[in-house]
């Protein structure tokens, strides 16, 4: 029953993106949200994220964008207590926003503070989470149930370590104590490598505490997702497992759900033990994790870690199975048994059961290496992918090849591209050691022939996975003895299809053009169809919008008649494009829905708000990758598409748009390649008499070194198409610029390189504005404390200016306004400047919503994206807003890095983006200390 | 890789591969939406008749362990998935579903779209099937499907209960209890015997004198297939059960025999309830249960609410609040529509046997 006591509510979030905690808790702490407010319950939110959903006003009632700081915390309850206008908040809610919401809880909890202000925890007990989080309490708990758990021991000191270890041998794992994402710890195979792992963890953990445990290497993983409820009814929402056996972050595993390995009795097995834990752990209502290691010779039993919170996981079970695991846990916390509720999706069930996939899903990690020069690349205990994509298919192979096309990395599927790789020596050698890129090794060792047998013993992958892609490897034998599209038998198509081939993938195997390939298809009338997510396997009756592609007979997405926008996707997190798109994208279908429209959303993002299936009228979870938004495209019909929103990857699909003759709403494409081509750029600044930095474009190295005779050193070399300023490098002689064209080639070979001057010492700041056609208006103007050099996604950027001078700033505003009415700028644009000696020079221009647009709209307090769609669409102009920029003195973008997951990575900072997220600061005024701090370190870090 | 074909009642026809033997097959049409447990449920003697579909995609893909099985051979009429595999890894099982269909004689589709098909048995309700991977003649395979009777009325459980008693267990345990066995479950006499109790396995037509003659503590009444209407034979022995005054327990087909010794009439359901993830809530406890379900008839709900005198719901569905779980007011008898046994399934509602036992 309804605790009808609770009124008011505190959400905690789980601040800044890293690695190992990103948009997934904005995920959770939305719905939960939103289900509390759904109770007539007021919300307040903590989050010192801005490019959350869940700290806009549509989500919450009371949002308070501070530091995740007790004292912050005290302040919210004090000034709640105090207000006659604000209700006093009667609970805290620390579940949703990961382990930094949980840590914080407990600090406030040590601290007396919600004693003080009659402040309920729910959802969770403490006693719970120092269980779970404190190793030695764990094992206990688990093996007082006599239940299975890795002979281990505590230690605290060096000598302690080197004890245990002497009593366990090697392989072992070290795990240190209360650390996120797996900090530290790391499996230790021979005894020369102990005395580093264990200085690693002992410093990584802040107790000191590390776990020294036998490795349990080869046997499968599980993860179960459970809630429970106050009567103590307990559910298993979803079964996933890892592709990737024992030794291998589940954050950095390919996960598929349902399990595909596991039969009945060792099923429940696991199910039983998972409750017996979660009951064990404590009396609280809400969502919890357990993970399991099998091992598949007697299919033993180890628990290995429990999460009594929502997690990444959680927030992909939701997706997986379309249960929302957070909205119904938000309804548990306030006292709602699991009996009283309906199930979201069919609405006429219940919420107490168990959902059942008729597809499989198949998560896919995201790492950005590239990023982090220096750091390893072997993956382990310590997570080190900064996104993921989910992919549903019918077939295991769909699934994972759908995943391959959502990650955005050049490959059109798993492998038959030409990044294959030939050497088998190479491949064996990455088979065993495990890389971000084993699985499409798996592939390549099999298509040359190594034995299943073989791959399954280095790997340590369960031998059906591999039979699966052994599978893939026999089709494309039998594809490649056609010679032209016209020779597929229809029925081997078909087969192709339903194994998640591309059209691309087939074209490459036969050296054909994809075009021919997929006139061929349809020609055979081979199209998509489009299946639901409906938790229940179309037992009952559901209206959910929630679908996803495969080839089968029946297509269940009815086109309707309304008006219809298209908002594509921003795709997996990663470095340079990571929350902040969603932020715009879910802004995007909720303005398109507030002008009567019907809002269709494209991602692969099981982490995001924006794939919350009850945010757009239609979502279709699908890669964001051509063929697939094709047949979307051609199977709904849409009025417009809106590619402004989603990044660089939604706009980089503008050109095929275009192409296709699909309309883009709001700006061209002619005109956001201008922006985006610098050649073209420059030119219009020039006619705009705009002075930008010299620059050249070589394609060579003779010709890079013949325009640094034209402009002088220090210069900024860069490829022409990159995210993020990837391998952007300032170089100040001959001989870098050419090592560094080199490099460039090398790792982008279809790319031209863009040399530009690089102004020493100047100033940074950039605009952020909308225009309608006839009105310009400035959203934000920020200044950099860093000087040019730092990326701006690395830079602590001010709002508004600081320091420039009034004519400075005049300057950029007029030639912001003049390069968005040459643009024919429909909608958003983001221009940098670089100032130096009170010269102002446009370093670039984004046809789009940029990194910076969330943090202003919060900053400010004016739903801009809500407008900036508006005036896309052209249902309103700007004149039809009132915009009231509200803020009293300063808020800083504060960025933020996850270095600690790379420890042999310096913190360098230059023109290629590092950092993984942002947190907003709001100072009064410029004698704030922290200000000072960051401005007098302001150069510090700038390196080439 | 051979064709087969899908033929239902209605003339929809669905199109696929061929799996296991080669060969034509008939029988009612349902669908099971676990995502574990197909050998168990290959094997669970309530779907003799029945034509299975399968709506978890993958089917086969950990094997076929000889011991994991509900009755000494496959029940099902034949079979229907997206993916079958043949390949496995389970390195505990024994052999790969083609051989094991191959061994029994199953003839199984795959490659059709299973949730088409599902959608469709949920909106026009059971029907009788055929599939063939012989022949693609309609107009042949639609003869032989007009000859296949329909499910109610039918009378199956004398085709698969035991050709004569046997017992199980240890003779000097606590309990005895003689189980009437209309096609029970393994796994049910493994928790009864699990629970010191001693059994006695009785074929599904054997008198009440018999059974009482072995001077039982208790009766159990078996899970099993067919209408139980057609089952007048178990009716009247149940009435003597009762009448003896000892603790019965039901479990599915057992309990819509109980109800019918009652007075109260069964119907057969539109589509069934055949799963492992169907919520039931326990109105005595006020918990709820995630329990196995396999069952195609079912205990008019009216009746049990009409006549509180006679008999109480103890257990209701969560989803359509049909009645899941009987006891008789006037004698010490109760039943679950539902698999506390599980197997395959979870194992939340094993307390009705502790309950059971508890009793004697």
């Amino acid at each position: 029953m309804r605790d009808t006591s609770i009124q008011s509510v505190l959400i905690i979030g789980s601040g800044p993106i890293i690695i190992g905690q990103a948009c997934e808790f904005d995920y959770s702490g939305s719905q939960a949200s939103r289900s509390l407010r759904e109770e007539g319950i007021k919300v307040a939110l903590i989050n010192s994220n801005p490019a959350t959903i869940m700290t806009d006003p549509v989500t919450a009632d009371y949002v308070y964008l501070r530091p995740l700081t007790p004292e912050s915390i005290e302040q919210i309850l004090q000034e709640h207590q105090e207000d006659p206008n604000l209700p006093t908040i009667d609970a805290v809610l620390p579940t949703m926003g990961g382990q930094t919401a949980l840590n914080l809880a407990i600090d406030c909890e040590k601290l007396g503070i919600w004693e003080k202000y009659r402040c309920r925890m729910i959802g969770v007990d403490t006693a719970a989470i120092e269980t779970t989080e404190n190793r030695e309490a764990f094992k206990k708990l688990v093996s007082d149930l006599g239940l299975g758990v890795a002979p281990s021991f505590i230690a605290n000191s060096y000598l302690e370590g080197k004890e245990a270890a002497q009593k366990i041998g090697f392989p072992l794992v070290i795990r240190p104590s209360y650390t996120l994402g797996g900090t530290g710890g790391g499996f230790v195979m021979v005894e020369e490598e102990f005395d580093e792992a264990l200085k690693r963890g002992l410093n990584a953990s802040p107790t000191h505490e590390v776990l020294v445990e036998k490795a349990v290497l080869g046997w499968k993983e599980y993860e179960l997702e459970l809630l429970r409820d106050a009567l103590d009814n307990v559910v298993i929402i979803c079964t996933v497992e890892n592709l990737d056996p024992m030794g291998i972050h589940t954050g950095d595993s390919i996960t598929v759900a349902p399990a595909m390995t596991l039969s009945d009795t060792a099923y429940q097995d696991m199910r039983n033990q998972a409750i017996r834990i979660m009951r064990a752990l404590g009396n609280f209502a809400g969502g919890c994790n357990v993970q399991f290691a099998q091992n598949p010779e007697n299919e033993e039993l180890i628990a290995i870690e429990v999460n009594p919170r929502v997690s990444r996981s959680s927030a992909l079970a939701s997706k997986a199975t379309g249960y929302p695991i957070a909205k119904i846990a938000a309804k548990l916390a306030i006292g709602y048994s699991l009996d009283e509720l309906k199930n979201q999706i069919t609405k006429t069930t219940s919420a107490y059961f168990e959902p059942t996939l008729d597809y499989v899903i198949v998560k896919m990690p995201r790492w950005n290496f590239e990023k982090f020069h220096g750091a390893d690349h072997r993956l382990g205990l310590q997570m080190k992918s900064v996104g993921e994509v989910m992919a549903i298919g019918r077939t295991f192979n769909e699934a994972l090849q759908k995943a391959c096309q959502s990650q955005e990395n050049n490959r059109t599927g798993l492998g038959a591209d030409k990044k294959e790789w030939m050497r088998t020596e190479d491949i064996l050698n990455r088979l065993e050691k495990v890389y971000d890129d084993r699985i499409y090794r798996v592939k390549d060792a099999l298509r040359l022939g190594i034995p299943s047998k073989t791959v399954q013993k280095l790997t340590g992958i369960d031998p059906w996975f591999i039979g699966q892609i052994k599978n893939l490897v026999k089709l494309e034998d039998r594809l490649m003895r056609f010679n032209v599209a016209e020779d597929i038998p229809k029925d081997f198509f078909i087969d192709l299809k339903k194994n998640g081939y591309s059209d691309s993938q087939i074209a490459w195997l036969l050296r054909i053009h994809e075009r021919e390939v997929t006139q061929r298809r349809k020609e055979l009338g081979i199209r998509r169809v489009y299946k639901m997510v409906d938790t229940c396997a179309a037992e009952f009756e559901s209206k959910t919008n929630y679908f996803y592609s495969t080839f089968d007979d029946l297509n269940e997405s009815i086109v309707s008649d309304k008006k219809k926008i298209v908002v594509l996707g921003s795709g997996p997190n990663r470095i340079g494009q990571g929350i902040e798109f969603d932020y715009c994208c879910v802004h995007g279908v909720l303005a398109i829905r507030e002008v009567g429209y019907e809002a269709i959303m494209v991602n692969c993002n099981p982490e995001t708000v924006s794939t919350d299936f009850d945010m757009a009228d239609k979502l279709y979870f699908e890669p964001v990758f051509w063929e697939h938004l094709e047949e979307i495209l051609e199977h709904e019909k849409p009025d417009g598409v809106i590619v402004q929103l989603g990044g660089q990857t939604a706009l980089k699909l503008a050109e095929d748009l275009d192409k296709k003759g699909w309309n883009i709403i709001g700006t061209s494409f002619n005109d956001m390649d201008i922006a985006e081509d610098r050649g073209r750029f420059s030119d219009l600044l020039k006619d705009l008499d705009i002075p930008y930095p010299k620059y050249g474009v070589a394609n060579d190295v003779d010709a890079a070194l013949n325009i640094a005779r034209d402009i002088p050193y220090p210069l900024l070399v860069r490829p022409s198409y990159v995210l993020g300023g990837q391998r952007m490098k300032i170089v100040i002689n001959d001989n870098e610029l050419e090592r560094q064209v080199l490099s460039i080639f090398k790792h982008l070979p279809d790319n031209r390189v863009l040399i530009d001057q690089f102004l020493e010492r100047a100033k940074e700041a950039e605009i952020d504005a909308i225009f309608d056609g006839d009105d310009f208006h400035i959203m934000g103007l920020m200044e950099h404390i860093e000087p040019a050099g730092i990326h701006s996604g690395d830079s602590s950027a001010v709002l508004p200016h600081y320091s420039l001078g009034p004519i400075v700033v005049q300057t950029m505003a007029e030639y912001a306004e003049r390069i968005a009415r040459a643009l024919n700028i429909k909608g958003l644009i983001n221009i940098q400047f670089a100032i130096k000696d009170d010269q102002v020079y446009v370093i670039e221009a984004n046809p789009r919503a940029s990194r910076t647009t969330p943090f202003i709209a919060k900053a400010y307090n004016v739903p801009y994206l809500n407008i900036a769609t508006k005036v896309m669409l052209g249902t309103h102009k700007l004149k039809d807003f009132k915009i009231e920029q509200k803020l009293d003195g300063y808020a800083i973008k504060i960025p933020v890095f996850s270095f600690e997951k790379f420890p042999n990575v310096d913190k360098r900072l230059g023109p290629e983006m590092k950092s993984t997220g942002e947190a907003i600061y709001f100072i009064k005024d410029l004698k704030n200390p922290y200000f000072r701090e960051l401005d007098r370190n302001r150069s510090m870090y700038l390196y080439n | 890789m051979t064709k087969a074909i899908l033929l239902l009642e209605d003339g929809t026809v669905f199109t696929g591969k061929a799996g296991g033997r080669v060969g034509t097959t008939t029988g009612e049409i349902c669908f099971n939406t676990g995502m574990t447990g197909y050998q168990e449920i290959f094997t669970d003697p309530s779907y003799s008749g029945q034509v299975l579909v399968a709506t978890n995609v993958h089917i086969g893909n950990y094997g076929i362990k000889d011991s994991e099985v509900e009755s000494e051979s496959i029940k099902i009429a034949g079979f229907v998935c997206r993916n079958f595999n043949i390949e496995y890894s389970r390195q505990m099982a024994d052999r790969s579903i083609q051989d094991y269909f191959e061994k029994e004689g199953i003839v199984a589709i795959h490659d059709v779209d299973t949730r088409a098909l599902v959608q469709h048995i949920r909106t026009r309700g059971a029907m009788n099937c055929i599939i063939s991977s012989e022949t693609d003649d309609l107009d042949e395979l639609k003869k032989r499907l007009d000859a296949t009777p329909p499910m109610a009325g039918l009378e199956l459980s004398s085709h698969v209960t035991t050709g004569k008693p046997y017992t199980i267990g240890n003779e000097d345990a606590r309990h005895r209890v003689a189980v009437m066995d209309f096609g029970v479950k393994k796994n049910i006499l493994r928790c009864f015997d699990r629970r010191d109790c001693y059994l006695k396995v009785f074929p599904a037509k054997t008198d009440f004198s018999e059974v009482k003659a072995w001077d039982p503590d208790a009766y159990f009444l078996s899970n099993g297939p067919g209408d139980p209407a057609a089952m007048s034979y178990a009716v009247e022995n149940i009435k003597k059960m009762l009448d003896d005054g000892k603790p019965l327990f039901g479990i599915c087909l057992g309990q819509q025999l109980l109800a019918l010794a009652a007075g109260l009439p069964t119907y057969k359901l539109h589509h069934g309830h055949r799963g492992i993830n169907h919520p039931v809530k326990n109105l005595k406890s006020g918990k709820s249960e995630i329990t196995s379900q396999n069952h195609g008839f079912g205990v008019h709900e009216e009746a049990v609410y009409d006549t509180p005198s006679l008999v109480e719901a103890t257990h209701i569905n969560l989803n359509d609040d049909t009645v899941e779980g009987i006891r008789l007011k006037n004698y010490p008898a109760f039943s679950v529509q539902y698999h506390p046994e599980a197997s395959p399934g979870p194992h939340d509602a094993r307390y009705l046997f502790d309950e059971f036992v508890a009793m004697m």
